[in-house]
């Protein structure tokens, strides 16, 4: 029991529970199973990204360029199909070998050069960007297939509501629980996924991990080829929820992304944080902009009270973080001392 | 005796990155100068390009205080957005009154130092990274500056306040004169004053600094406002020359402080990078940009082709400090 008060995921949970009664006290829409498919179809996007962006915070690194490898992805994917046809196979293949390509391209920036992952994913984020612009001119793809379409509309799960209008579990639902559940598998029960908790565990001492027999090369590639994948994966997954295809539609939402995964109790320092913790932040974020729009706040506020959030967030992390630290310093200052 | 040897080489090491970017000016200047021969060395030219330097030299002043520290600040952009808008707000609400104007500078001045302050806060006290203490900060000053501006251009500012970014100096642009002696100003603060020394200290190791009785919280508070107070003035040279405030101007500016710094010498990982090296680097970027837009490159291009230097100036630094270990 006093395991869970000491856990980040269950503050977050109860202030879930909390904004979840607030809106609910204001607007009962809220409450509903329609409302809450809703949000789990139309989070599907950002809760796929969430999950690549954990893995390479637990791994001590930091990626900002992901939001250009999705549209990257999507746009070159978009163009594909309406060309030659395909089908959705296809069209996921496609971006997402676009994304780990690109993702790897990150990992050999980092760890060849010794670039910060900060320093170096802004750089790539305005190269993709940059030349997918110069080279698609900027321009909106509307047209796409008709079997596109009819992938996004096909409901894995549905119901029908009082007044006969069809709901459900979307295809790009089902597609989110797949990510979740693979991660989830990989990051607990596989060696790699030790191997990725180790790593950022070692802070910026990577000697320790490569001591040990890590292979650093292999591990960077994997989470900037995965974080690469998922983007990939997203990209398309955006282009069946809108239908259709902007080219400067996701750069810019990366915040979105990055607060979700931190809300989650995910350090920067790398290390920490669970897939769990992670689902919990795109909760908290989906319900906390979905009770704005119930409750007739401006949308002007959104990113007000993104911001508020974020920052109480990583500000209660730290602050524990602090506290951890400060008992464990005692016994640790004079071994630093004398080393 | 080595330890002296030590000091000179470097010392050397120093001038010769100066040296360096001097030469990549003048390689650059030759280069552009080769690819548009008519128009380059034109007046109006050099003019636009004295023009358009300071506001993205002041926001890179703030990027190098803060990279010295071994941070990174995200916010210095949005902080200069919030900060214009608050001061086109007050300019707005008297009318066009010129008096106005110095109330205005200093409500800009004392945003962006209420904004430095809370970064510094966050990072120095609460014990939050630097890269998410600023993006935070970042995501809610956007929000705030949209919630001010409902996403509108607010613009007609007092003829006398346009002057701080069009006017002319003894034939020098005003804003220009403004960045040269705020450029010397921190270089000074940083090469001669006990303030600069503690930061580069910090920025070198900060337990050490700790030990040896230097509060590493005040330094880091006061590194945070002065970022903030640049991205202040950068505000007022920016919404004085584009005579309107928004809360989405100067987006891929972000990216170019990161790249003005790292060229100019900044490590990443903290304790190095001077005021004059970042000088130089701008002049190399702005010879660069202004020689592209003359050759009509298409603005996303040249942010690719930011990207690509910035990678390039990093790969760069990895193989010398590689040949430096070596050395010794």
């Amino acid at each position: 029991m006093k395991r869970i008060w000491k856990m980040h995921e269950t503050y977050v949970f109860l202030a879930i529970l909390v904004l979840s009664a607030v809106i609910t006290a204001i607007n009962p829409n809220f409450f509903s199973a329609e409302n809450f498919f809703d949000l789990l179809n139309s989070y599907a996007f950002l809760g796929i990204l969430a999950v690549g962006m954990l893995v390479v915070l637990v791994s001590g690194g930091i990626d900002l360029s992901f939001t250009a490898v999705a549209t990257v992805g999507e746009y070159l994917m978009a163009i594909f199909i309406t060309r030659h046809g395909g089908n959705m196979a296809i069209a996921f293949l496609m971006s997402m070998a676009i994304g780990v390509a690109l993702g790897m391209l990150n990992a050999v920036l980092i760890y060849y050069f010794d670039i910060p992952a900060v320093i170096a994913t802004i750089g790539s984020l305005n190269v993709f960007y940059g030349l997918l612009i110069v080279f698609s001119g900027g321009k909106w793809i509307y047209t796409l297939p008709t079997w596109f379409r009819d992938f996004a509309q096909t409901k894995v799960i549905s119901f029908a509501n009082a007044s006969g209008a069809v709901y459900g579990m979307a295809t790009v639902a089902l597609i989110w629980i797949i990510v979740i559940v693979a991660v989830t598998l990989l990051l607990r029960y596989t060696v790699l996924g030790r191997t990725i908790y180790a790593v950022g565990g070692c802070g910026f001492d990577k000697s320790a991990a490569t001591r040990t027999g890590i292979n650093l090369l292999h591990v960077n590639l994997f989470v900037y080829g995965l974080m690469g994948f998922l983007a990939g994966t997203a990209g398309v997954v955006q282009a069946l929820q809108v239908q259709t295809v902007a080219p400067n539609s996701i750069v810019g939402k990366e915040l979105n992304v990055i607060a979700a995964v931190v809300l989650g109790g995910a350090s920067l320092a790398g290390g920490r944080g669970t897939i769990t913790g992670t689902l919990l932040g795109v909760a908290l974020l989906a319900i906390l902009s979905n009770g704005l729009t119930l409750m007739r706040v401006s949308s002007y506020w959104f990113d007000v009270a993104i911001g508020i959030v974020i920052i109480a967030s990583v500000s209660a992390s730290a602050i524990q973080q602090k506290r951890k630290h400060r008992y464990a310093i005692d016994v640790s200052t004079p071994a630093e001392v004398t080393a | 005796m080595s330890r002296i040897k030590d000091l000179q080489s470097r010392a050397n090491l120093k001038n010769n990155e100066f040296v360096v970017l001097f030469l990549i000016i003048i390689g650059v200047l030759l280069l552009m100068w080769a690819l548009n021969p008519s128009r380059f060395f034109q007046r109006g030219n050099l003019q636009s390009m004295a023009f358009q330097m300071p506001e993205l030299g002041l926001l890179s002043l703030g990027m190098m205080i803060i990279m010295v520290t071994g941070g990174i600040n995200l916010a210095v952009v949005s902080t200069a957005n919030l900060a214009g808008i608050v001061a086109a707000l007050v300019m707005q609400s008297s009318g066009g009154n010129g008096a106005m104007i110095p109330v205005a500078i200093v409500a800009a001045l004392a945003v962006a130092a209420v904004v430095g302050l809370a970064n510094g806060a966050l990072v120095a006290w609460v014990g939050v990274s630097p890269i998410l203490a600023t993006l935070g900060m970042m995501t809610l000053l956007n929000g705030i500056s949209i919630v001010l501006t409902k996403g509108y251009v607010i613009s007609g500012f007092p003829d006398a306040f346009q002057w701080i970014g069009n006017g002319v100096v003894l034939g020098i642009p005003a804003p220009m004169v403004l960045f040269l002696l705020t450029a010397v100003g921190i270089g000074t603060l940083m090469n001669r004053s006990a303030f600069g020394f503690e930061l580069y200290m910090l920025g070198t190791n900060e337990t050490a600094t700790r030990f040896s009785g230097i509060n590493v919280n005040r330094v880091l508070i006061q590194s945070y406002v002065l970022s903030g107070l640049l991205s202040g003035l950068a505000a007022l040279v920016m919404i004085s020359r584009f005579n309107s405030a928004k809360s989405d101007y100067g987006q891929s500016y972000l990216l170019v402080t990161v790249l003005a710094s790292v060229l100019g010498g900044t490590s990443v990982y903290g304790g190095f990078g001077r005021a004059l090296g970042l000088v130089l680097a701008l002049v190399i970027l702005q010879i660069v940009s202004s020689g592209l837009n003359l050759l009509q490159v298409n603005a996303f291009m040249t942010r690719a082709i930011w990207g690509l230097i910035l990678a390039g100036v990093m790969i760069v630094n990895y193989y010398r400090s590689r040949a430096r270990i070596r050395v010794r």
